[in-house]
C-alpha cells in the first residue's frame, strides 16, 4: 500500500473524517484556502472598475484565472464565462441559446442518466417553445452506448444535453463520437461536465463541443464559481440573461448595448475570491497530475470493489464505473436509514436521489446511497468503509430490516 | 443506549413493519395531502376526515424510511379521536420534540414520544416530521 501524499495539503482530513463525498463537492486544498484568504485579507476590491493597486491586482488575477481555465481545456479565453456553477452554466445556455433556437417541432435529446441540471433547463425550454424532449435509450448497465444514440437521433434534434460522466453511475459517455454525429445532423451538443472535470482531461477542442459546463467546487476550488465553455461564434450571438453593472458597454435612456463576450454574460459583482481560488485549484490538480490521480484512484476504486465483491449484504449498482463514483444500497435498507448509520462513524456519503430522479426510476429503486473514491482518500479510509457496512448490515438485520 | 439504538426503538420498528391505517380511501369527505422529499424519495399521502371539530379517522400511505413510514403510522394512531385544537396541539408539541426546540411536557405524545431520539440526527428531522406537517396542513 502506498503512502497518500496529498492528505496533508487538504486541512479537513485532520479530524476523522472519511469524505467519500467527493462527487457532490470536492475538499479543498491549503492553496486554494490561501489564495480565496489573499483576496478578502489583502485585495478586497471591484474588479474591471478601480484605478487603485488593489482593485487592479485583482482584476489581473480574475483575468489570469480565466486563462487558466482556458488552457486547462484546451480553449480560447474569451470562451470562458464565469457563473455561479455548473446549473447557472447549463441554464445561461437553455435560457439564451435554447429559448431563442428552438421551435415546435424541434427536438432535445437527452437522457436518464442526466443530472437535473441536465435535464430541467431543458424541459423549461420544451415548455416555452414547444420543442419535445427525446430519450436516448440507455443499455441493460444504463450507459449511454452509440448505437442507440444513433438510433435515436434525427434531423428534428436541435440540442444534445448530455453528461460526459454520469453522476450517479460514473460512466463516461464516448462524447466525442456523440459530437461528430450530432454535427452531422446539425445539433447544438450542450455537455454538462461537472463530474468529469476533476478526472479525466478534457480538451473541448479535440472533443468539438459546443458548450461544456463545469463547476469550480468539484475540482478542489471554492463554491460559488462555475465555468461555461461556449464556441466564440455561438457566444457572440448569444443574449445576456442578466443585465446591469459592467456587462453594459452604453447606457442611455431609453436604450442600451452590451460588451462582447464573456464580459456580457457576467453583469454585477462576481465571486471574485473564488475565481481567485479557482486558478489555485487547477495549479493543484496540474501539479499533482491528472494521470496520477486517475491511476491512485483507479488502485483505491479496485480495492474496495474487490472487498464490496465479498459482502453479501449490500447492492452495487455499478460494478464498473470509470470514475470511482459507487452507488448501492444495504439490502432491504432504506437509503436514509443507512446514512445514519454511516455519519455516526464519520463517514461522509450521500443518500437519496443526488438530483438524478429519472435514474433511479430506471433503476427501479427509490434512493441510493453514493459514495466516491479520490485521490485524498487513502486505503485506511476504504478498510473503515468496509468494515462499517459490514456492521451496518448486522445492526439493521438485528433491528428486523 | 448509544445514539442509533435511541432512533431505532423498538415500537418505531414495530410500525415500521406493520403500518396501521395504511391505505388510502376514495372518498371526498376526507382531506387529502401528499408531500414528496425529491431528495430522499420519501412520498407520504395522509388523509383527514373531520367532523363536528373532531378527527374521525386518518389513513395514510408512506414510503419511504423507516422513521417517516413509522412515524406516519404512529400519527394515523394517535390522532383518530381527538378534537381539531387538540391534534394541532400535538403536532406541534412533536414537531418541537423532534427539531431539539423546547417542548410543552405536560402534553402527552403516547408513542410519538419515542421519535425523541431523532433530535440527535438533524439530517432525519425531515424524515419524523414529514407526516405530521401533512397532518397539519388537511386540518387547516
Amino acid at each position: 500500500m502506498k503512502e497518500n501524499p496529498w492528505i496533508k495539503d487538504f486541512p479537513q482530513l485532520n479530524n476523522h473524517l472519511h469524505y467519500f463525498d467527493s462527487a457532490a463537492t470536492s475538499l479543498k486544498p491549503v492553496s486554494v484556502i490561501e489564495q480565496v484568504n489573499y483576496y478578502n485579507q489583502e485585495l478586497s476590491s471591484n474588479i474591471h472598475r478601480g484605478m487603485y493597486y488593489e482593485s487592479q491586482k485583482a482584476t489581473e488575477l480574475y483575468e489570469e484565472a480565466r486563462e487558466s481555465v482556458a488552457n486547462f481545456i484546451n480553449a480560447q479565453s474569451n470562451e470562458i464565462v464565469f457563473t455561479r456553477g455548473t446549473t447557472a452554466s447549463l441554464n445561461l445556455v437553455a435560457r439564451s441559446f435554447g429559448v431563442n433556437h428552438l421551435n415546435q417541432g424541434d427536438e432535445i435529446l437527452t437522457s436518464e442518466l442526466e443530472h437535473h441540471s441536465s435535464l430541467i433547463p431543458w424541459q423549461y425550454v420544451a415548455n416555452k417553445t414547444g420543442a419535445k424532449i427525446k430519450y436516448i435509450p440507455l443499455s441493460d448497465q444504463g450507459r449511454i452506448a452509440l448505437d442507440a444514440f444513433k438510433a435515436t437521433i434525427s434531423k428534428a434534434t436541435k440540442v444534445v444535453a448530455i453528461n460526459h460522466v454520469s453522476n450517479v453511475m460514473g460512466y463516461l459517455t464516448p462524447l466525442k463520437e456523440i459530437i461528430a454525429i450530432a454535427h452531422e445532423y446539425g445539433a447544438v451538443v450542450v455537455v454538462d461536465g461537472a463530474q468529469a472535470i476533476q478526472h479525466i482531461p478534457v480538451d473541448v477542442k479535440s472533443l468539438d463541443a459546443d458548450f461544456y459546463a463545469f463547476s469550480g467546487h468539484k475540482m478542489l476550488g471554492p463554491t460559488g464559481i462555475g465555468i461555461l465553455y461556449g464556441k466564440d461564434d455561438l457566444l457572440s450571438e448569444m443574449e445576456p440573461i442578466e443585465f446591469g453593472g459592467d456587462m453594459a458597454l452604453d447606457v442611455m435612456k431609453t436604450q442600451f448595448s452590451w460588451k462582447e463576450s464573456p464580459i456580457k454574460f457576467e453583469a454585477g459583482t462576481m465571486p471574485i475570491a473564488s475565481v481567485i481560488g479557482l486558478k489555485a485549484a487547477i495549479e493543484y490538480l496540474k501539479n499533482v497530475g491528472l494521470d496520477n490521480i486517475h491511476q491512485y484512484t483507479k488502485d483505491l476504486y479496485d480495492y474496495l470493489i474487490k472487498k464490496l465483491n465479498e459482502l453479501d449484504g449490500i447492492e452495487l449498482y455499478n460494478h464498473h464505473s470509470d470514475t470511482f463514483i459507487f452507488t448501492f444500497n444495504l439490502k432491504n435498507v432504506p437509503s436514509h436509514d443507512a446514512i445514519s448509520y454511516f455519519s455516526e462513524k464519520h463517514i461522509a456519503l450521500r443518500a437519496g436521489q443526488h438530483c438524478a430522479k429519472l435514474i433511479h426510476d430506471f433503476l427501479n429503486i427509490n434512493a441510493s446511497l453514493r459514495g466516491t473514491i479520490y485521490f485524498y482518500n487513502t486505503y485506511k479510509d476504504v478498510d473503515v468503509l468496509v468494515d462499517t457496512m459490514k456492521e451496518a448490515i448486522d445492526y439493521f438485520k438485528k433491528l428486523g430490516f | 443506549m448509544n445514539n442509533l439504538d435511541h432512533l431505532y426503538r423498538e415500537i418505531i420498528m414495530e410500525h415500521y413493519k406493520n403500518p396501521r391505517n395504511k391505505g388510502l380511501v376514495t372518498n371526498d369527505d376526507y382531506k387529502s395531502n401528499r408531500i414528496k422529499n425529491p431528495s430522499c424519495g420519501d412520498d407520504i399521502t395522509i388523509q383527514v376526515l373531520v367532523e363536528d371539530g373532531m378527527v374521525k379517522d386518518v389513513k395514510q400511505e408512506a414510503s419511504g424510511c423507516s422513521i417517516s413510514v413509522a412515524s406516519a403510522s404512529v400519527l394515523s394512531e394517535i390522532m383518530i379521536g381527538r378534537s381539531v385544537e387538540e391534534a394541532k396541539k400535538i403536532v406541534d408539541t412533536y414537531i418541537n420534540m423532534v427539531t431539539n426546540k423546547e417542548f410543552d411536557e405536560s402534553v402527552d405524545l403516547e408513542e410519538a414520544a419515542v421519535f425523541s431520539g431523532v433530535k440527535k440526527f438533524p439530517a432525519r428531522i425531515k424524515c419524523a416530521s414529514i407526516a405530521w406537517v401533512a397532518f397539519k396542513d388537511s386540518l387547516e
